[in-house]
């Protein structure tokens, strides 16, 4: 297992999509599974989703945004260095069955945890409808990969610089007003899943959330990742990370999510409350 | 076998022992004062995470405490040793000046002896059965100290043996989990001849000795110390590996894996269930003591965050509770208590982590109980809810039931909350393997004299099977299971239908 980085490619400035050998992790996976890499020997352990696997040339696909030091750590190696710590695959898979049709709703660096999902609704048969956004046109990312696997793609865009202008539910809206929607997905900032959330709940849309919550050891082991789901204390990366959206208390979710709150609160409200 | 009376007897027999007897009288052994372990100062300590506090024993020390033990016909103490060491025989090879001598014969039966040196409950263990405690009312032989110091004595010289090893059968064995119980499975294995490797979830080897207890009574440098002996007699290590989700059994058993030795451990965290308990600033001692020992969290060149709490409340009376309030003075609390629902008289903690922690300046809060937390506009913890508790009937455990006092509520100040209310045993391992006997507490079923489990080629000891015990019954546990696997296996391969 040697996690060497074959493929580097940049979505954006601060969006990169790695391609990495690791064999078994990349035969074990799941669609909706997550890895926790680690970065030199001092470096701190962080969860990135699998965006995508191939077991024959037994590599995986993670896409990073870099947000702070670990990602810009990641972000900062080269084609032919090695990840130093990479462990997985973790997490619940998805539960993926033919249900009929699926809204796939991803925010942001979201919609590359959200890409394996969106793949392996439709190959199990289901319509899918996927609802892409970002604030700016260059924050779109795997829009053609999603495309491949959806049978619809609504883009949206906060400052209209591509697809729709406006938020997220806005484009979640319009596609549950014209059909019955069985299941709905939602991936991306936290902020944005609480408001998909809503959405999907008048509704009475079964709906899953993934979450990013704050890690450490991904195993169970400390509690670091818990939320609260219907009542009840859960830890996202073993009971996880995906739970029943309309159970999740997401304003503890956001609260935990700690330190950079104040920023993101910053952004976020600028985001959805414009 | 170090049991067995015939054994021990003709090892007492031999000439050293018996010219060693006859130089020193019973009575002047006896009249000796037991040993005290150089400790560095409280004040200096608690400045520093990674000092030890215990210092260990001079050689002079050693030779004379050695010299208490009368080395008795009928030496309890080994009875009172979850791993049977021969314990005469080692303490009189320190009288001797064979330090490496008893060293061997530490190895004989312990993996790992400059860990238990440390970390286990002597004195609830051989110690309490020592002549002098039981037939005396005296100080027992400080056997614990004599362990360190061979063991510790044996490294510094750096003509560590090397156990021998059979020659290699070429039999593939692994364990999941790289915790003692593991450990010394691997080491018993991989001396039978068979091709051992261990498979570790973690980036580091060692389990609880490496992420949870602290650098002040256990440094990493003697665990990897100890596993480097391990490499050297050829067991595998694998690093961020989860059997189960890297890898499943059955890919393993078609890599030729033909038996399992399960010691994952009871690592899950448990929590109180009460009001605000979620808010940040509130974690599990499992994720303060990882950040801190694993990730070197208090390092300034580490990327791992801890906080640095002025005024920590600990939760608990066991290891772990001490372990966490200890490290939180140490990375700077004005104020470092400990809240425990019962008494002094019941915490499971070892009597020197408790003694320690006073001497350190750690706040006793016994017989009271959190209730609720409150935090500030940014989620962030600033005070607690208590109540007081009295002792009433005793419970299942034995131990006086806490019940709570009407009208005894208090709050309290704090900004970091640790819970070291104890853990439940991992589910990954039982949640892959339907066939796997558990217990509703989750443990793993196995026979008790084999540690086989429902599973005919999976054996299991150490905290998945015993919910939580210590160092040394984990690593005795993995010894009785590499005894009977390789028997197991040994029929196994004489009766080769079996194998597929
Ligand atoms: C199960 C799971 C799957 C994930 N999958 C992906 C993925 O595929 N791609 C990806 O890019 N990220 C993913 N994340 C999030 C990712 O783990 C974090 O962004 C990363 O750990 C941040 O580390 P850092 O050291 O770079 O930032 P830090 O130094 O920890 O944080 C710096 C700043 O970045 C921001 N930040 C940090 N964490 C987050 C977060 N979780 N969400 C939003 N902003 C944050 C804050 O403003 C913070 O102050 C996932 C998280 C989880 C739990
Ligand atoms: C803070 C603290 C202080 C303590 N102090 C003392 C003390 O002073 N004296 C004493 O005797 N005892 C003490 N104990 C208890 C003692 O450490 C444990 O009883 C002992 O470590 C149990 O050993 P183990 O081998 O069963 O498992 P662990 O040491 O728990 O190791 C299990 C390992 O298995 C790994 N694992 C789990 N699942 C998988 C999987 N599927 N694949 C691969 N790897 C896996 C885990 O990551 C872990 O590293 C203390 C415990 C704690 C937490
Ligand atoms: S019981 Fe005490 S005095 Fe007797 S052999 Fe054991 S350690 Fe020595
Ligand atoms: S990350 Fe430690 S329990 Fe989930």
């Amino acid at each position: 297992m040697s996690n060497k980085i074959i493929e580097k490619e940049y979505f954006s400035d601060k969006v990169i999509r790695f391609v990495v050998e690791n064999q078994k992790i990349s035969r074990s996976r799941k669609a909706g599974n997550f890895v926790i890499l680690k970065i030199g020997e001092k470096g701190e352990r962080f969860p990135l989703t699998i965006a995508d696997a191939d077991p024959v040339k037994g590599t995986i696909t993670l896409v990073v945004q870099i947000v702070g030091v670990s990602s810009a750590k990641l972000a900062a190696l080269e084609i032919g260095d090695c990840i130093t710590d990479l462990v997985g695959p973790l997490g619940k898979p998805t539960d993926i069955e033919l249900k009929g049709t699926i809204l796939a709703c991803g925010g942001g660096v979201g919609v590359a945890p959200l890409l394996p999902i969106v793949e392996a609704f439709k190959k199990a048969g289901n319509r899918v409808v996927s609802v892409i956004a970002a604030r700016s046109k260059d924050l779109i990312i795997l829009e053609d990969q999603i495309r491949k696997w959806s049978d619809e793609v609504i883009v949206m865009t906060d400052d209209g610089s591509y697809g729709r202008q406006g938020l997220i539910t806005a484009g979640m809206e319009e596609v549950i007003q014209r059909e019955k929607i069985d299941e709905c997905i939602v991936i991306g900032p936290a902020i944005m899943m609480k408001f998909a959330s809503l959405t999907t709940k008048k509704y009475s849309i079964p709906t899953q959330a993934s979450l990013n919550s704050i890690m450490v050891d991904g195993t169970g082991m400390c509690g670091a990742c818990r939320v609260t789901v219907g009542g009840k204390t859960r830890f996202t990366c073993v009971d996880g990370p995906e739970f029943d959206a309309h159970e999740i208390d997401f304003d503890e979710m956001l609260m935990r999510l700690g330190g950079y709150r104040a920023e993101e609160a910053v952004a976020s409200n600028k985001y959805f409350q414009k | 076998m170090s049991l067995d009376p015939e054994y021990l007897k003709s090892e007492r027999s031999q000439e050293w022992r018996t010219a060693l007897r006859s130089k020193i009288k019973n009575k002047e052994r006896t009249a000796i004062q037991r040993v005290h372990m150089p400790e560095q100062a409280p004040e200096v300590r608690v400045k520093y995470q990674d000092r030890e506090v215990n210092l260990g024993i001079t050689a002079e020390m050693a030779a004379l405490e050695a010299s208490r033990c009368m080395d008795c016909v009928t030496p309890t103490c080994i009875e009172g040793c979850p791993v049977n060491i021969n314990i005469p025989k080692f303490i009189k090879l320190i009288e001797n000046g064979d330090i490496l001598g008893a060293a061997a014969t530490l190895k004989e039966t312990n993996a790992l002896p400059a860990v238990c040196g440390r970390v286990c409950p002597q004195e609830k263990q051989c110690e309490s059965r020592c002549f002098y405690v039981e037939k005396m009312n005296l100080n027992s032989v400080a056997i614990g100290h004599l362990e360190r110091f061979a063991a510790d004595f044996e490294r510094a010289s750096g003509t560590s043996n090397i156990p021998k090893t059979a020659a290699p059968n070429g039999i593939k064995v692994a364990t999941v989990g790289s915790g003692p119980a593991a450990l010394s499975f691997a080491g018993d294995m991989v001396k039978y001849g068979y091709d051992v490797t261990v498979f570790e979830a973690l980036h580091e080897i060692g389990g609880v000795l490496k992420y949870g207890i602290p650098e002040f009574r256990l440094p990493n440098s003697i665990v990897d110390f100890e596993l480097d002996n391990l490499k050297k007699m050829g067991v595998k290590f694998e690093t961020n590996f989860i059997v189960g989700r890297t890898a499943s059994f059955d890919d393993l058993r078609e890599e030729g894996y033909q038996a399992f030795f399960i010691g994952s451990g009871a690592g899950l965290p448990r929590f109180m269930d009460i009001a605000g308990e979620n808010y940040n600033g509130i974690l599990s001692s499992n994720e303060y003591l990882t950040r801190v020992n694993l990730m070197g969290a208090n390092s300034d060149n580490s990327d791992t965050p801890v906080i640095k709490g002025k005024r920590v409340a600990v939760i608990g009376g066991g290891n772990t509770a001490m372990d966490s309030v200890r490290t939180a003075l140490r990375l700077g609390a004005d104020r470092a208590m400990i809240i425990y629902r019962r008494s002094e008289a019941e915490m499971p903690a070892r009597i020197e982590e408790v003694k320690h922690a006073k001497e350190e300046g750690v706040e006793f809060m016994n017989l009271c109980n959190p209730l609720e937390y409150f935090a500030d506009e940014k989620g962030m913890v600033n005070r607690m809810r208590l109540n007081r508790m009295g002792l009433g009937e005793p419970d299942a455990s034995g131990r006086r039931r806490p019940v709570p006092i009407d009208g005894s509520e208090f709050e309290l100040d704090v900004d970091l909350v640790i819970v070291a209310v104890g853990v439940s045993p991992n589910p990954l391992v039982p949640s892959c393997l339907p066939d796997l006997k558990i217990t509703k507490w989750g443990t793993i079923v196995v026979e008790e004299e084999k540690m086989q489990s429902s599973i005919e080629e999976m054996f299991a000891g150490g905290d998945i099977v015993r919910g939580g015990a210590t160092v040394i019954l984990a690593m005795g546990d993995g010894r009785k299971a590499a005894e009977n696997m390789h028997e197991y296996l040994q029929k196994k391969v004489s009766n080769p239908t079996k194998i597929n």
